[in-house]
């Protein structure tokens, strides 16, 4: 829950605050007004100063589109300072009435169609059938007659022009005014370019076009919510209107639409044709059902003071359906549970009055009566009743929805920062991950063993993801191969799937260190990996690393560095594993094809592939022009983690002395140490405490081939010392065995 | 006295053998001697005076008993003899041990020409660095751990149910918008909430954790997260959140205030304060932004704060009741129990404190960068 400004999907909107006092007797100044209202939830990013105006710059949140208006924020400063939200009341003439009302419009699904308080209504001016009241709730429209197309008057050219927008003509910035004051879409049609003298609201026919206002054609589908005259679609409904029927220099006669568009119609809408307007925005995120005929009606009076003409008949209301909501119950019991503090009655009310809720108080009738319940009305709701509120929530409050909306409503306005700070008592127990302290030893071997802590991008193309597939693939999911996981809407190419290793991105990493001429790296990296089975898909973890350079540095020390070789990387692969309980670990060279095929190793405990590691095959080394040595190691921990972290054992350190015998052998190529130990580990003698290889040598004196190598064993006993005779016997037997794997002896 | 002329001390041929003739030769050799010793300051220079004095053929000790016993007369033979008897003991006893001073002096020299520059560098041997990500969200784990969470976890790759409809984020909801979310390919055919994802937040692991166990709870979440942004300075397709919750039944949004303003002086030291503003997540409600007074300036302003005091850390409200509801049947009933979440990214809380200037350094994997952090 990180709330990011996302560029795409911005709410940033401006306010002007003297606007704003239009209907708000504010006594605070401009700075105070736009602290007071991020206080309260309606967030002021900036504070500017533009030709004289102060300016807000607001990031709204999602949920409250209302406020995305002046008359929306000052409705809040009225709750904020507990002042009176002045009534927006637009004087219109009274128009001419005409006669013989035709019979009120019905669309197939029979919603009625009403003008005005007149029960005279007259909507013969303009029939509106709305043939989709789930799109369309509410449609309400305007006709005007000779307005004269022209330049809008000062105020409303400059307030725009702060607001970010650029002046058109007077009856497009009245719309346009309109919702910047009100917050609710309208859009004025050329009245005279409208065909079949009617509007109706449906949904768009197979292989209808519509040219809408930024002059794009739009193919539209039998999905989209058109508003239409007798012949062909002129606007798409919320969206933007048609460029054939707009406000021109040449306009007089006007149809003003404020309708009411449901959501995810809308929404729909806009995606589908990739449009995101400012009334789609709006729409969007739920628009004002009650407001459409005040909005018309403002918008018409704007249009009368800068366009002059005259009202046609009476304002033309047509209900698809209603949206009316029940009240929600307000319990004083939940003020207490959700917020940890009492509210008193009288605030409580003021706050959701100010901001436009109608509340009623009502004891709950099956509460038990109590001592305070036979009082008069209390400043609290009543201790020990569960008294309640009923409380209507307005139109344009539509993500107002329950009892603990209503909360938030009390807790933003009585303000966040006046809420003492507790802390809660906890009855409950610590658990700890079961795989955790597994994570935690591995990562201190790691670091111990001296590499730093990577973290890589996740994504890597098509083709390394193929590549590495292998490295970490399990033989265990015999129910489908393995494959890479695709990202549908990937940031690119080069980060179309799920890593498959960790391998590809240690490997960027030691080239982006190689390429700024840091050639000693050792990186490691513990992550997920991800896969496609069928159907299916896995994600595991795994533990990567990676050296390149110096094992042991050159210094003012020691003229001749270390390089590091696959026996430093066997040697700390060998660190991690012994970590781990198991009863047999063997290393063998079946390696994926991203390793050297001669200098890499799998490691197989108890019988699982927990490991691979060694060179990077040199043919991959070039691709990527690292002109060095590069040695990577892949774990799969989730394979590791079957074993049990190593216990501790202590054995009792023998008293008895301890007997060292070299053998120097001259074997094949073929014969390897693992077979040279296996062979030996065979004899099971007991107080063979160790055998090694001390040194190899490979040259001349053996001849190709071959390989001479010294062995030691160390025998001791936890009982008694050793006698010469059972020492010798001893070696007899691992002379023996040696020599059975085709080894000749050359000293003993 | 000039040392060097009494080291030139030979025995004289002895003309005089009365008492007060043998007296004389007794003090002019011990004098010599004390000279000798005196003299002599190392260790070669004290063996070369004991071969002087005791060298048995040409010592000075053999030198009185073949200059001034065989010569001597026979009247004065046995005082004589009695004198180099007494001048063999005490020149024995002389040479018989090395003075420690110059014992101790010979060492002295030994070990200093054993002498290092131990201004040169250390050899250090590599220890491998935390990344600074990673050990920031391990200090912010800590805090909460020891404030009685248990840590949780989950995928990286979620279900649309998880990710948002059990988070109270409908179907086509705009708040889905805000996340850019990055989904996996081929899921056309599967029922919507079935659908893979890679999560956006850690807040799936809510769900989760409430689905397997019942309240009370306590739990903090560290994990990757990933949304569709290409990498830049302030941008990343990838990073870390912990998310935190608690579910009880005596959980309030004073609770919510007070163990945030906890946590953050744990983590940020007891002069942070904290304060709230009203925010919006879909799935908790009262939603709040929380800020802490600036950790560089201490409120005064300054760059990193934007000169506000202030820097906005994370986001956190009390559990929506719709999400209660996709757990019910374990336990948590809304009208019985309540609780709190809160979320914060982790990156921009280490770019702020250690000044880091762009986020894609996290992932470059640059050891210069990187070992900076030990
Ligand atoms: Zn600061």
């Amino acid at each position: 829950m990180v709330r990011r400004v996302s560029t795409r999907h911005t709410n940033a909107m401006r306010i002007i605050p003297s606007w704003l006092r239009e209907f708000v007797d504010i006594a605070v100044d401009d700075r105070q007004l736009a602290e007071d209202l991020t206080s309260a939830g309606i967030a002021v990013e900036s504070v500017q100063q533009e030709n004289g105006e102060t300016i807000y710059e607001m990031d709204l949140t999602t949920n409250r589109v209302d406020a995305m208006n002046h008359y929306g924020v000052a409705r809040e400063a009225s709750a904020i300072y507990d002042i009176e939200l002045k009534k927006v009341e637009p004087r219109l003439p009274k128009p001419k009435v005409r006669r013989s009302p035709p019979p009120n419009v019905s669309g197939p699904i029979g919603m009625t169609s009403f003008a005005e308080e007149l029960n005279t209504a007259d909507t013969g001016t303009f029939p509106i059938v709305i043939e989709d009241p789930h799109g369309c709730a509410r449609y309400t429209a305007r006709v005007m007659r000779n307005v004269k197309i022209g330049a809008s008057p000062d105020l409303i050219v400059k307030r725009l022009e702060l607001l970010g927008s650029r002046s058109i003509n007077n009856a497009a910035d009245a719309t346009n005014y309109a919702i910047n004051e009100l917050g609710h879409p309208t859009h004025a049609f050329d009245l005279d370019l409208l065909e079949g003298g009617t509007v109706i609201v449906r949904r768009a026919r197979e292989g209808e076009v519509l040219k809408t206002l930024d002059g794009v054609d739009r193919k539209l589908t039998t999905e989209d919510l058109v508003i239409a005259d007798g012949k062909k679609p002129v606007a798409l409904a919320g969206v933007m209107g048609g460029f054939d029927t707009m406000i021109t220099e040449g306009t007089k006669n006007v149809l003003i639409e404020s309708a009411w568009f449901e959501p995810w119609t809308v929404r729909s809408m806009a995606k589908r044709h990739g449009m995101h307007t400012d009334a789609s925005h709006r729409f969007e995120r739920g628009a004002d059902f009650g407001i459409t005929p005040l909005a018309c009606d403002r918008v018409a009076e704007l249009i009368l003071q800068s366009a002059g003409g005259e009202l046609d008949g009476v304002r033309i209301d047509t209900i698809g359906r209603e949206l009316k909501r029940p009240p929600l119950p307000l319990r004083h019991s939940e003020i207490k549970r959700n917020l940890g503090i009492d509210l008193a009655q009288l605030q409580v009310e003021r706050i959701l009055r100010r901001l436009g809720f109608e509340t009623n108080g009502t004891a709950d009738p099956s509460a038990p009566p109590s001592a305070s319940s036979g009082s008069a009305r209390d400043d609290n709701f009543g201790e020990g009743t569960s008294n309640r509120l009923s409380v209507h929530v307005p139109t344009w409050r539509l993500d107002v929805e329950r009892e603990i909306d209503l909360l938030e409503e009390l807790a933003r306005i009585y303000g966040y920062n006046n809420f003492p700070n507790t802390l809660p008592a906890f009855t409950g127990g610590v658990v700890e991950l079961p795989d955790e302290p597994k994570n935690a030893k591995v990562r201190e071997i790691m670091l111990a063993l001296g590499y730093d802590e990577a973290i890589s991008i996740t994504f890597i193309p098509e083709q390394e993801a193929q590549t590495f597939l292998d490295s970490s693939s399990a033989k265990t999911h015999a129910d489908a191969a393995p494959e890479p996981l695709a990202v549908a809407n990937p940031l690119n190419e080069e980060s179309a799937y799920m890593r498959t290793s960790l391998l590809p991105g240690l490997i960027n990493m030691v080239a982006y260190n190689l390429n700024r001429g840091t050639t000693n790296v050792r990186l490691f990296e513990a992550g997920e990996i991800f896969e496609k089975l069928g159907e299916r898909h896995d994600e595991r973890r795994h533990l990567g690393f990676a050296a390149t350079g110096d094992a042991i540095t050159k210094s003012v020390h020691r003229t001749q560095p270390e390089p590091y070789t696959f026996f430093h990387m066997k040697g700390d692969m060998e660190k991690m594993l012994s970590a781990f309980e198991h009863q047999s670990l063997q290393f063998d060279t079946t390696v994926p094809a991203c390793f050297h095929p001669g200098r890499s190793a799998r490691a197989e405990m108890d019988g699982a592939t927990v490991a691979v590691f060694g060179q990077l095959h040199p043919q991959l080394a070039a691709e990527r022009k690292l002109r060095q040595e590069v040695y990577i190691a892949e774990v799969m921990l989730d394979r590791l983690y079957q074993h049990r972290l190593r216990e501790p054992r202590y054995q009792r350190i023998s008293k008895f002395p301890a007997v060292g015998r070299d053998f120097s052998f001259v074997f094949d190529d073929a014969v390897t140490f693992e077979r040279i130990r296996f062979s030996v580990s065979e004899l099971n003698l007991g107080d063979v405490q160790s055998f090694a290889p001390a040194e190899v040598y490979r040259g001349e004196k053996v001849g190709a081939g071959k390989y001479s190598v010294l062995l030691h064993a160390e025998f001791q006993s936890q009982e008694r010392t050793l006698r010469d005779d059972e020492v010798a016997q001893w070696s007899t037997q691992i002379i023996a065995k040696l020599e059975a794997l085709g080894g000749v002896l050359r000293a003993q | 006295m000039n040392l060097k002329t009494n080291a030139m001390y030979s025995v004289p041929k002895l003309e005089d053998y009365s008492p007060d003739g043998l007296e004389r030769a007794r003090n002019e050799f011990l004098s010599a001697l004390d000279t000798d010793v005196l003299n002599a300051t190392t260790e070669e220079e004290w063996k070369a005076a004991r071969d002087r004095w005791m060298s048995r053929k040409s010592g000075l000790l053999s030198q009185i008993n073949d200059t001034w016993l065989k010569s001597s007369p026979p009247e004065h033979r046995r005082n004589t003899g009695q004198l180099v008897n007494e001048l063999k003991e005490i020149v024995t006893g002389q040479f018989s041990q090395t003075p420690d001073a110059i014992l101790g002096r010979t060492k002295n020299q030994a070990l200093a020409a054993e002498r290092l520059d131990i201004s040169l560098p250390g050899i250090q041997r590599a220890i491998g660095v935390k990344h600074p990500v990673l050990r920031v969200m391990d200090e912010i784990v800590a805090v909460f751990k020891a404030m009685g969470y248990s840590v949780g976890e989950g995928p990286e790759v979620e279900t649309d149910y998880y990710n948002f409809e059990s988070l109270n984020f409908p179907p086509n909801h705009p708040a889905r918008d805000t996340q850019d979310t990055l989904f996996i390919a081929g899921q056309e055919r599967k029922p919507a909430r079935e659908r893979l994802l890679l999560r956006t937040h850690t807040s799936p692991v809510q769900i989760r954790t409430m689905e397997k166990q019942a309240p009370p709870l306590r739990i903090v979440i560290p994990g990757k997260v990933h949304r569709n942004d290409p990498l830049d300075a302030t941008h990343s397709p990838l990073f870390h959140q912990v998310e935190g919750l608690a579910v009880d039944t005596n959980i309030t949004f004073c609770d919510l205030k007070g163990t945030l303003d906890h946590a953050m002086k744990a983590l940020f030291g007891s002069s942070v304060k904290t304060r709230f503003y009203p925010s919006f997540f879909p799935f908790t409600e009262p939603s709040a932004d929380m800020q802490v007074s600036c950790i560089f300036c201490g409120g005064k302003g300054c760059r990193t704060c934007k000169f506000s005091g202030w820097i906005e850390l994370l986001g956190c409200g009390m559990v929506d009741p719709n999400v209660f509801e996709f757990v019910k049947d374990n336990g948590y009933d809304s009208s019985k129990i309540s609780g709190f979440a809160f979320g914060m990214g982790v990156e921009r809380i280490a770019l702020l404190k250690y000044g880091v200037e762009g986020i894609q350094l996290f992932y470059e994997g640059d050891v210069r960068f990187l070992e900076q952090f030990s």
